[in-house]
């Protein structure tokens, strides 16, 4: 029997949190534990994630490492597996995830072990979703994240963290119930709970596709998030710790994403079809809508969540054009946005630690004291507003191409959107780094220090390594994202191509 | 053997409680109090006995008493609940007593009269059968009520809970002479036959639905409900715990078999009945526990709401739905009993608190337990992964098998809301300034229960079949 490795991956995160609830002593030794416990682990699943990632066949458009375990009965097991589709995100919250036990570092400091236990049971959570290949294991793993989210927004936010936290826990909660009973009505319809063999011969009569699909949605709109349901994403993100909205933007929010690629596209063909107008107008009302919203904010976390919304806005876009270079476009940029919004959340966590503000007014020239930090910033601005060399250019020139072969009004609304990220992201990074150094508190403000460097520097890296080659990406999506569009298109009807 | 033999064989379990209730009752009268940590003791004995005679009573489906009592795997299965509910409730209840200086010998006989009515409850193949079972029950449960027989609020409980009880026992009989009437028999069978035979008339409906309002009386579901919040905030708390586990699986086993082998052929009649209760007990436990400040009246509208869920597996009507009334009562069983036993350590220097407020910030003052009461909450809140949520995924999976959607959207949508409140506690335990901090010594048998149940509620996931399957075999009992 071959080495589980995609259960191993999932669940070594959650072996890390038992191991640090058994450490003993005072409160300091604790601490120190936990916090190294927790960033050995992390950087073992990544080394892990790495190894799958080479491992994987990426000119195989099949599900690869399966696992397969009674558990329920009945046609519902325990099934794990990749394909291209999925196997980056695996590698992306693996690489997100040590980035944030360091980012947390010194910003945590009362309950320590409670913290990294949450953050490491999160992250097995969060790997589940992308690995697993049954619905019901699936929703488990999509929605016992929520546990340790309200957990670390709750106990480790700001001011309003309860109200935040709340709204997040209810609002996807309330999505995803929808969801719940759409895979009951799937399960019975179809015996089983497999995903791969639901996508393979799935059939559901158009009638019932429409709700199946509009179930899912209400549960993959609310995480992505698509407007009008976008509101508790940034109360959520302005009360998070930093690295709790690192992982809300970097990781929780693709679950949308994942799921409209992993399940409504290929399952419910005829309603994606159906109700694709639905999805560009909505998309294109967060591009447009929510980059003016952007440009209001004097709170930095909000800018950057309400920039969140308009990049997912492309995702959508993207994947609804149900063409190759829009799929492909959507997961890039997911990966990309992953990165890149990760990476603002913690340039904003590291000025947040010296000032403890996010207002955008109380800083002004800050890269006469800062230049790396000013540097680092910049890299990723750019790559938030798509410029090309960074990764944030790709995604979004691949769905905005695909959109033009779809419906060219869409295209060139979207295009706004673009042009307004620039104007509010720029003009955020003027206020903030460029200018004379005014603040007298400011004046004694630091550069970054070795762990701020070294959880930023991968992250410039990264981000110029994808714009600059995306080939490494594209090797593996390819195969799998061709077949979901070719089975995509063979599933409709006669005549009726996409639109 | 003689019939009389073959009929005391098959309710061997009901024999062995009556008895051993009768020898401790007279042990208590001549022993006087002294003897209370000996008679729990050999309740708890007694009654693991009984359970064991019940799982080695035989298998299949044995009648006695010409057919009046039944023992199927779907009786088994309740019976070892109940004795599981009953047992805990003794040992929760040994310090507390003790404490509060009411330990009185009578305690123990009562709960396993109580107990040995139940387990006639879900044996019961006949009407008169399951009259009889449910007034032992009942009767044993009223004085449990006011066993505090000092304080106001526990003899006003009590009190309450005859009145109200004794209204829908009469609802109760007065729904079984009308079926009596109409279809000239009390047996289960019998009424299946003629009921088969020719269409359920108007008679029969109307018998119907008084039966189904005593019986909902007993699980309280909205609207037969008023009762519960009262009597779980009077009584006092080991026996609130009691009330919420053992007599609710029994009442619900019972209703699951009163309506489903007398009345096949009329479920489009009662389903009607049991949507409507199972819609509001569902939307009114999660509403009305949002306002509740007193733990003990927001568990009462708490298992109001979960009485809604399991009513979404008996209006499915199948095997599937059985199943999922089985499994929901399991999961709740123990987790509540786990639940109950974070609030019977809500104790202070100065005695017990019940407020929620008290709990505030308990992750700071005594994490282990803080954490079990939050995932024992976000149980009940049936977040997955935790057991609650297999709980609500049998009952839902069987509804929308047999087609009721929009009793199931409901439902969800009401467990979105009846989220809030849990979250509210979890929120006051975690993310609160803490409050002065309980008695550390909660006692070996609280811990061990509290313990197990949240063990049981972390790692259910990782072998649902444990309880589904017996569950699956215990409901396939009721449809031969």
């Amino acid at each position: 029997m071959v080495w589980p490795i995609l259960s191993t991956i999932t669940f070594l995160p959650v072996a890390g949190a038992l191991f640090i609830l058994l450490t003993r002593g005072n409160e300091a030794t604790v601490a120190r534990n936990a916090r190294y416990v927790a960033l050995y682990t992390t950087i073992i699943t990544l080394a892990l994630a790495l190894f799958l990632w080479s491992q994987f066949d990426g000119a195989s458009a099949e599900f690869q490492f399966l696992e397969n375990y009674a558990w329920l009965g009945g046609g519902i097991s325990y099934r794990m597996g990749v394909d291209g589709i999925s196997v980056l995100f695996v590698v992306l919250t693996a690489m997100l995830m040590p980035i944030s036990i360091l980012a947390s570092w010194e910003s945590i400091d009362n309950r320590v072990k409670e913290y990294m236990v949450a953050f490491l049971v999160l992250e097995t959570l969060m790997i589940g979703v992308f690995c697993a290949l049954d619905l019901v294991i699936f929703y488990l793993f999509f929605e016992g994240g929520l546990i340790p989210m309200f957990v670390i927004i709750g106990v480790w936010g700001g001011a309003r963290r309860v109200y935040a936290t709340f709204k997040f826990f209810l609002y996807t909660l309330l999505g995803s119930v929808l969801m719940l009973l759409a895979v009951m009505a799937m399960y019975w319809h179809a015996g089983t709970t497999d995903i791969a063999e639901l996508i393979r011969a799935g059939n559901f009569p158009p009638e019932m596709q429409t709700w199946l699909w509009l179930a899912f949605f209400a549960s993959f709109a609310v995480k992505l998030p698509m407007w009008p349901v976008h509101t508790w994403l940034p109360d959520a993100h302005v009360e998070a710790p930093t690295a709790g909205s690192v992982v809300l933007a970097g990781i929780l929010l693709k679950m949308g994403g994942y799921g409209f690629l992993r399940f409504s596209l290929p399952m419910f063909p005829d309603a994606s079809v159906f109700f694709a107008p639905l999805v560009f107008a909505l998309s294109l009302v967060a591009i447009v809508y929510t980059s003016l919203v952007a440009l209001a904010q004097e709170d930095m976390k909000k800018l950057v969540a309400y920039s969140s919304v308009a990049h997912m806005g492309f995702v959508t876009m993207g994947i609804f054009t149900f063409s190759h270079q829009g799929v492909e476009g959507a997961i890039f940029q997911m990966l990309s946005h992953g990165f890149v919004s990760g990476a603002l959340f913690l340039s904003v966590g590291v000025i947040y630690d010296r000032m403890h503000t996010r207002e955008i007014a109380a800083y002004g020239g800050l890269v006469n004291r800062m230049p790396v930090y000013a540097a680092c910033l910049m890299v990723f601005t750019l790559a938030n507003v798509g410029l090309p060399g960074t990764s944030g250019f790709v995604g979004e020139l691949l769905t905005l191409i695909a959109a033009f072969q779809a419906n060219t009004w869409v295209a060139i609304v979207a295009t706004t959107g673009v042009v307004l990220s620039a104007a509010y992201a720029l003009w955020l990074y003027r206020r903030v780094i460029f200018g004379a150094l005014e603040k007298p508190n400011l004046q004694a403000i630091t550069d970054l220090g070795p762990r701020e460097t070294v959880v930023l520097v991968p992250l410039v890296v990264i981000v110029i390594a994808m714009g600059v080659y995306p080939k490494p990406v594209f090797d593996v999506t390819s195969a799998s994202v061709a077949r979901l569009v070719e089975m995509h298109a063979r599933a409709l009807p006669v005549g009726e191509a996409a639109p | 053997m003689t019939s009389l033999s073959l009929d005391l064989a098959v309710i061997t379990p009901e024999l062995l409680m009556a008895l051993g209730a009768m020898a401790m009752l007279m042990a208590g009268v001549f022993q006087g109090d002294r003897s209370h940590t000996a008679l729990l003791a050999s309740a708890v004995a007694v009654m693991a006995i009984a359970a064991l005679a019940v799982v080695t009573g035989g298998e299949g489906r044995m009648l006695a008493f010409s057919g009046s009592l039944v023992v199927d795997g779907f009786a088994r299965f309740a019976k070892l609940l109940i004795l599981l509910g009953a047992s805990l409730a003794i040992v929760m209840a040994h310090g507390f007593f003790v404490r509060e200086k009411i330990a009185r010998f009578e305690f123990p006989v009562l709960i396993m009269f109580a107990a040995l009515g139940m387990m006639l409850m879900v044996s019961a193949n006949d009407f008169i059968a399951l009259y009889m079972g449910v007034e032992l029950q009942s009767l044993a449960l009223y004085v449990l009520a006011s066993f505090n027989r000092d304080s106001l609020r526990s003899t006003e409980a009590g009190l309450k809970y005859f009145v109200l009880g004794a209204l829908s026992s009469g609802m109760l009989l007065y729904g079984i002479s009308l079926i009596y009437g109409f279809t000239g028999s009390t047996g289960f069978e019998t009424v299946a036959m003629v009921v088969h035979a020719e269409a359920p008339g108007i008679g029969i409906v109307f018998g119907l639905v008084f039966l189904a309002a005593g019986l909902a009386f007993k699980i309280s579901a909205v609207p037969f409900h008023m009762w519960t919040p009262d009597v779980y905030e009077g009584a006092p708390t080991p026996i609130t715990a009691f009330f919420s586990t053992a007599p609710k699986v029994a009442a619900l086993a019972l209703f699951t078999r009163a309506l489903i082998e007398p009345f096949p052929d009329a479920l489009e009649q009662w389903r009607q009945i049991i949507v409507f209760i199972a819609i509001l007990s569902m939307a009114l436990g999660a509403f009305a526990a949002i306002g509740q400040q007193n733990i003990k009246r927001l568990m009462a509208y708490s298992s109001i709401g979960h009485m809604g869920y399991a009513l979404v597996g008996l209006a499915a009507g199948t095997a599937q739905g059985v199943q999922g009334v089985l499994v929901y009562l399991a999961i709740y069983l123990v987790t509540n009993a786990g639940a109950f036993c974070c609030i019977l350590a809500m104790r202070r220097k100065d005695g017990m608190v019940e407020t929620i407020g008290d709990l505030a910030g308990l992750a700071r003052t005594n994490p282990p337990m803080a954490f079990a009461f939050a995932m024992l909450m976000l149980s009940l809140a049936g977040i997955p992964p935790l057991a609650g949520f297999f709980a609500k995924w049998y009952v839902f999976l069987a509804a929308i098998q047999a087609g009721l959607y929009p009793l199931a959207v409901i439902g969800v949508l009401a467990s979105v809301v009846g989220a809030f409140y849990y979250l509210r506690i979890v929120k006051l335990i975690y993310f609160d300034e803490p409050a002065p901090a309980f008695e550390p010594d909660i006692g070996a048998g609280l811990t061990a229960i509290l313990t197990g149940s949240a063990i049981f509620t972390l790692f259910f996931m990782v072998a649902p079949a444990l309880i589904a399957d017996p569950a699956a075999r215990a409901a396939a009992a009721l449809f031969p």
